[in-house]
């Protein structure tokens, strides 16, 4: 293992359901921008995913979308969730530790995390998302390896 | 058992503590009315959303509807919805013959009148949780004899 400690995901974004920013939270924010643009980016192919569902109903309708598209530095992941929120995930190319399942485990917990967060009753839907809560599991679940 | 009685205390609880706050308004019964409809509406949306954490994506309206009918309704008045209508034009209408919330209040003309305000949270629940869905709908309850009650669901296309 390297002596630098490589993050698990450098960014993690939430977005609503009308393709606006819940979230963003990135491990080098000196480059929040750049990350801003790839998970902009990701939402076309995020649409075209699941607007091919409907049609092909012989396909597992899962709510992990898989890998959206690999960059020359970044491999972006997607999910839907059944009310139409998007999870992205940007990762490092350079991690092959971590194996598709382990990248469904990590949505799920972020789907999890999403719904303790929306049942606080002093949240308002389609909100920027402020829970320090979820902040900490979001970062906890970047950084661990 | 007991913990399923515990909903119905609190629902009317709930229902008696927004009508009382309202006593002062001009117009009581449809102040508090619009009241508990949109704290279901709120309800429906983060229970949606538990709910159908772990479902495939729905195909369509229909199957959405049946996931309402099925899951949705089993998991807050532990039955499922016992008749479920549509005329494919976006109407759709839920029949339940033995509705939770009424059972405790007995059959007859004398009661009637106050079946709105027990119908107006369940109405907000069922709009908040399609709604969160995709689906925006307009959401009236019916009753003819007391425990049974029909929901009628009127999509809105725009």
């Amino acid at each position: 293992m390297a002596s630098t400690a490589h993050p698990m995901a450098v960014c993690v974004a939430v977005i609503a359901k009308e393709n606006y920013p819940l979230f963003i939270i990135t491990i080098p924010t000196e480059n929040e921008l750049k990350f801003y643009y790839t998970v902009h980016t990701s939402l076309d192919v995020v649409e075209e995913k699941i607007s091919s569902i409907g049609k092909n109903t012989t396909e597992a309708r899962e709510l992990y979308l898989g890998l959206l598209y690999p960059t020359e530095d970044y491999k972006v992941y997607g999910y839907v969730t059944n009310t139409k929120v998007k999870f992205v995930l940007v990762l490092e190319s350079t991690n092959t530790t971590l194996r598709d399942n382990d990248i469904r485990t990590m949505f799920k917990k972020l789907h999890n995390a999403y719904v303790d967060m929306l049942c606080n009753p002093f949240y308002t839907p389609g909100e920027n998302i402020t829970s320090r809560n979820f902040e900490n599991i979001v970062t906890a679940m970047m950084q661990q390896d | 058992m007991a913990d399923e009685v515990l909903f119905d205390f609190l629902h009317m609880e709930l229902v008696s503590y927004i009508h009382h706050s309202c006593v002062k308004e001009d117009n009581v019964k449809d102040t508090s009315i619009a009241k508990l409809e949109s704290t279901g509406f709120r309800v429906g949306q983060s229970l949606i959303e538990r709910f159908t954490k772990d479902s495939a994506r729905f195909k369509d309206e229909l199957d959405t509807m049946k996931f309402i009918c099925k899951e949705f309704w089993n998991a807050i008045y532990k039955k499922q919805v016992d008749n479920l209508r549509t005329n494919h034009q976006g109407v759709y209408v839920l029949q339940d013959n033995k509705f939770k919330f009424l059972t405790q209040i007995s059959n007859g003309k004398q009661f009637m009148e106050s079946a709105p305000k027990y119908l107006a949270f369940p109405c907000g629940l069922l709009r908040g949780a399609l709604s969160n869905l995709g689906v925006n709908c307009i959401v009236t309850a019916e009753v003819s004899a007391m425990p049974a009650c029909k929901f009628q669901i009127q999509i809105q296309r725009s």
